[in-house]
């Protein structure tokens, strides 16, 4: 048996909207800017999928900027308005289990000269919003909040931290990668700018939105033709853009009876796996998790072999153990809920999608007990009653 | 990443796996924290090992690594147990992707860390 859950990774398209996208490849190719029919039906998809993607989160299609993807829509939000709106104020706060783009975005903003600040998270990984509003200041130029982390699934209070933030003039941006089209996310929960990715909602890989709120403006760094109302030129990826449209419009339709549809499939996963195998733990949040998240370590082995082991299977799923991550650290986010290193290498994370029903999980919730007893056999940590 | 076929048969089937109670020498390195951690038991009949088990916490090249240096050491003398390198034990694997020659081919060192606290407990180090 073929069992994916590993839809925070990647996810397939979905066939209507990868049929939306055929005709853009060779026959309506025209470039939006041209003025000519074949230009005209172009700019009228390019406007369509504005519209789309505005409405799944209550913005005006004149908000809406397409991109490559949540990396680059995170790059131009954060170094776009910090570096924008520098005279405002030098000290930007992000909570420290962001994705790692927004980390990395945040060092290069120390090096030119911001002072970034982490806002810690508890043990399930909220961000501490009594710390977070100590750490924001008339100082702050920008703050940037995952609306949910797509590792732990935990979903973060962002409506309270804007108001926070724009108590003290702050800008707020939520990357909301993991969010999308799992929860309601609407502009009006005070947004100023918000990550979108295609992929994660059954789109296309390699296009992305940012939502940008009208009136504010942002340092651009993909300068050219001035596309995109001058914010990130080129011309447009056109398929890839009907096809993030086209996967808004559907998720808009469609979001809310799967995310009760996986919330169940959830809660029956990590029921059965904590009751079947011993020294097993929930990392995350109980209830305010995403409704595909399941994320379990399981004490004394390691993820990567675990990731082996259950390939073998056909069973696919990830981990945050260092032995997978390039930088051969443990991840930052297990690391930042106060898991020791030992305890972080061995976490499976399990992301739902549309194709799990319950004979997936019920298959993984047979296959586990096995893998996890063969490991800890060879395990030199294993405790003999375990074995 | 991709590891061989020989890491995963390793890692599938792996040999030698286990503790010996009595052993005469044992030898662990690495550390939970790194995520790779073995021990190396042996039994020493005329200078020669005649048993080794080996239990790891670690991903799928740590645990293949230690099955074969325990499949290259059975039988040998001591001395050229402690011959054995890391390098030995990756080639004989068909090679390990780069990022886990450092990381978790550590099998080789518990190894001689158990050739030698045999040596130690017989007084000869």
């Amino acid at each position: 048996m073929e069992t994916y859950m590993d839809h925070a990774a990647a996810r397939p398209v979905d066939p209507r909207v990868l049929e939306a996208m055929k005709p853009y490849f060779s026959e309506s190719y025209g470039n939006p800017a041209s003025f000519h029919s074949k230009g005209f039906e172009s700019l009228k998809a390019l406007d369509e999928a504005r519209r789309q993607v505005a409405s799944l989160i209550g913005a005006q299609d004149s908000e809406i900027v397409f991109t490559s993807g949540a990396t680059e829509s995170n790059n131009l939000a954060i170094l776009g308005a910090a570096q924008r709106y520098r005279k405002r104020g030098k000290r930007v706060v992000i909570s420290e289990i962001e994705h790692i783009s927004v980390i990395n975005i945040s060092k290069e903003l120390t090096r030119q000269g911001f002072e970034v600040v982490n806002a810690p998270v508890d043990s399930e990984g909220l961000v501490d919003l009594e710390q977070f509003k100590g750490l924001v200041n008339d100082d702050t130029v920008l703050v940037s909040i995952m609306a949910a982390n797509g590792e732990i699934g935990t979903i973060q209070p962002i409506e309270q931290a804007a108001k926070i933030a724009h108590d003290h003039g702050s800008l707020f941006h939520t990357d909301a990668t993991a969010a999308v089209g799992q929860i309601r996310l609407d502009v009006s929960m005070g947004l100023d700018f918000m990550t979108l990715s295609s992929n994660d909602i059954y789109g296309p890989k390699g296009v992305g939105a940012l939502y940008v709120k009208k009136g504010l403006r942002l340092k651009p760094h993909m300068i050219g033709g001035g596309q995109e109302g001058g914010l990130r030129s080129g011309s447009e990826n056109i398929p890839g853009i009907v096809g993030i449209g086209k996967a808004a419009e559907i998720i808009a339709g469609e979001m809310g009876e799967e995310a009760k549809r996986l919330s169940a499939l959830r809660d029956k996963l990590i029921e059965e796996v904590l009751e079947a195998v011993p020294e097993s733990h929930l990392n995350g949040h109980p209830t305010e998790r995403l409704p595909n998240n399941a994320n379990i370590r399981f004490s004394f082995i390691e993820g990567e072999a675990l990731l082996l082991s259950l390939s073998d299977l056909g069973i696919s799923v990830s981990s945050g153990s260092a032995c997978v991550a390039k930088t051969l650290e443990p991840s930052h986010v297990l690391r930042a809920l106060g898991l020791k290193h030992e305890e972080a290498h061995g976490s499976l994370v399990f992301t739902l999608g549309k194709s799990n029903r319950d004979e997936d999980v019920e298959y993984v919730v047979q296959s586990l007990p096995g893998v996890v007893k063969r490991l800890r056999a060879m395990s030199p940590l294993t405790p003999k009653e375990l074995i | 990443m991709m590891y061989s076929e020989k890491v995963l048969d390793h890692f599938k089937n792996p040999r030698n796996v286990g503790e010996i109670e009595d052993a005469d020498g044992v030898g662990t390195v690495g550390n939970p924290v790194c995520g790779d951690m073995m021990s190396i038991y042996i039994k020493v009949k005329d200078d020669r090992i005649d048993d080794v088990k080996f239990k790891t916490f670690g991903c799928g090249a740590a645990i293949a690594t230690t099955s074969m240096t325990t499949e290259l050491a059975k039988g040998k003398t001591l001395d050229e147990a402690m011959e054995i390198t890391r390098q030995n034990v990756a080639d004989e694997l068909g090679g390990l992707p780069p990022v886990k020659m450092h990381c978790s081919n550590l099998a080789a060192d518990a190894l001689h860390e158990a050739v030698k606290d045999y040596r130690k407990k017989k007084g000869e180090a």
